[in-house]
């Protein structure tokens, strides 16, 4: 008889209808809850028995989280929202490409018909070290295993260090970040809108967490206002395999150019840090420059002072320079 | 004809091993669920919405077309419940962690991996696995199975099952489509006896199947 060899172990289900329901469930059970989006990241860990949550809060009965409203030119997305509909919205696409661009290419159709777009830009990181359960700083430990002498961080990160080496995985992430996008986070007291570029958090700021989300708190909606909408940009994913994984180093970029200049940029990098790290010194630089290769090379080079590889991810440093220079060239 | 028997004295000819397979899992699924508890919760939250029928455990499942009785655990996936409680073990469990592909259904027409949805998350939704394949009234083949059994896309066939369910989510939504589309509609499933080329020929014909119904 075939044995069931990974059934995860037990919890308590609710299905709420209403955020409000969902945010006072959060509530009463603190630390013990556990929201569940698509659940893709989540069953990995209920699975391998690191993460073992008392109570799990199913998200995919609340209507309210998902689908796509306009606001101007503007989107608010549901952070229920499925990759897939993202992807394929023709307002996402014929304004905001880029996240088109990077929701399209998240691992595999079916992961992409499941996984949300809130659940995609709050998933935990892939350092194995720690998905392994061993108990790393991030796990609530004192010692990072991925940066010890016979460590293998080939994946880890090249910036933004603090005892931890993570990455973030998420491919939206970058791209939400390039869109000056804002998150609606709800808890019990009210809701609050945390910018892109702070909803990531580095291990500096939080060593546990990898988004602003605390216990009790629910990301609800992801707003992408109208500034950036039919924008130049310019997504890349630069993964092991040709088909799905997740990215080495992503970058995601927007600009506005008139007369062969460049008026105003984005260009935020992912894979290289804890965060999506949104290069500001770049940015300042390409700003008023013309759409140059001297641009682009000087970008690439801006880009990757200060990067500190590990034994084993040097290449990561070549991968992010060459990287923002194409994405500079595309503004050519 | 006099059914042979074993040493237990049990007819073995009258009952075909995966018959006789299906018999022990569904008493093992009955035996093991009964002897889990389930820990009901205090909340009054919980109370309201199993009075609207969203948390209790005995669930009516469509699958296939046909209303499925079943008591699922809080946390099972689809999977489980298909192979282990509703004996539909053509939906494959390889790697358990949404990689592989071979737990592959349509959830509403569109391709999930069974191993990694809970059971729960699919009430009042209509689930397909391989076994739902073909016309229930004549027994016709889908295209997509047609287009398969014609190319013999499958050596050790065990993805296949995954394979056909995502070739029958293309090929409903995508009305023609060239390989490469096909590959990439296809990139949720391994197989590795690596016989892609004969899968994507397989696609291919399924779509040009489709398209003459």
């Amino acid at each position: 008889m075939a044995t069931i060899r990974d059934m995860m172990p037990a919890f308590e289900l609710f299905q709420p209808a209403t955020v409000e329901d969902a945010v006072a469930l959060l509530a009463e059970h603190g630390r013990e809850a556990w929201a569940l989006a698509g659940g893709l990241d989540s069953m990995d860990w209920f699975k391998d028995r690191i993460k073992r949550p008392r109570v799990v809060i199913d998200l995919g009965g609340i209507p309210d989280l998902t689908g796509i409203q306009e606001r101007g030119e503007g989107l608010d997305i549901g952070a229920m929202t499925s990759l897939s509909a993202v992807a394929a919205d023709e307002r996402v696409r014929s304004r905001f490409q880029l996240l088109a661009d990077a929701a399209s290419q998240v691992a595999t159709p079916q992961i992409r018909n499941q996984g949300t777009l809130g659940g995609n830009v709050s998933q935990d990181t892939r350092c194995w070290y720690y998905r392994s359960g061993w108990p790393c700083y991030r796990a609530g430990g004192n010692t990072c295993y991925a940066s010890a002498p016979q460590a293998m961080n080939r994946e880890h990160c090249i910036l933004g260090a603090s005892r931890c080496v993570a990455v973030n995985p998420s491919d939206t992430a970058p791209a939400l970040v390039a869109l000056d996008a804002t998150m609606d986070v709800r808890n019990r007291r009210g809701t609050r809108t945390v910018a892109a570029e702070d909803y990531f958090v580095g291990p500096a700021i939080d060593i546990t967490r990898m988004t602003a989300l605390k216990p009790g708190d629910l990301l609800t909606s992801i707003r992408v206002p109208a500034d950036w909408a039919g924008a130049r940009f310019y997504f890349e994913k630069v993964r092991d395999r040709g088909s799905w994984d997740f990215a080495l180093v992503t970058v995601a970029a927007a600009f506005r150019t008139a007369g062969g200049r460049i008026d105003q940029a984005r260009v935020v990098v992912n894979g290289v840090a804890a965060y999506p790290v949104r290069l500001h010194d770049v940015e300042r630089l390409v700003t008023g420059a013309p759409a140059s290769e001297e641009t682009a090379q000087a970008a690439g080079d801006l880009a990757v002072q200060g990067a500190r590889p590990l034994k084993y991810n040097g290449y990561k440093l070549a991968l992010m320079r060459n990287l923002v220079r194409r994405a500079v060239r595309s503004a050519a | 004809m006099i059914d042979e028997v074993d040493v237990n004295g049990l007819p073995t000819r009258s009952v075909s091993r995966r018959t006789f397979i299906k018999g022990v899992i569904a008493a093992g699924a009955t035996a093991s669920t009964a002897g889990t508890l389930f820990r009901a919760s205090g909340g009054g939250l919980f109370a309201a919405t199993a009075l609207q029928g969203t948390a209790e455990r005995l669930l009516t499942l469509n699958v296939n077309g046909q209303q499925r009785r079943v008591d699922v655990l809080p946390n099972e996936t689809l999977a489980m419940t298909l192979r282990y409680k509703l004996g539909l073990t053509g939906t494959k469990l390889g790697c358990d962690r949404a990689e592989c592909g071979a737990c592959t259904v349509l959830v509403d027409g569109v391709n999930h991996y069974g191993c990694s949805i809970l059971t729960h998350a699919v009430r009042g939704r209509s689930v397909t696995t391989v076994e739902g394949l073909q016309d229930p009234e004549t027994g016709a083949l889908s295209p997509v199975q047609q287009a398969v059994l014609e190319g013999g896309g499958f050596q050790c066939a065990f993805c296949a099952p995954g394979f056909l369910m995502s070739m029958t989510a293309l090929v409903t939504s995508t009305p023609s489509f060239t390989r490469d589309e096909a590959a990439s509609a296809l990139s949720g499933n391994l197989c590795r006896c690596g016989d892609y080329n004969k899968i994507l020929d397989c696609a291919m014909r399924a779509g040009e199947l489709a398209r003459s119904v």
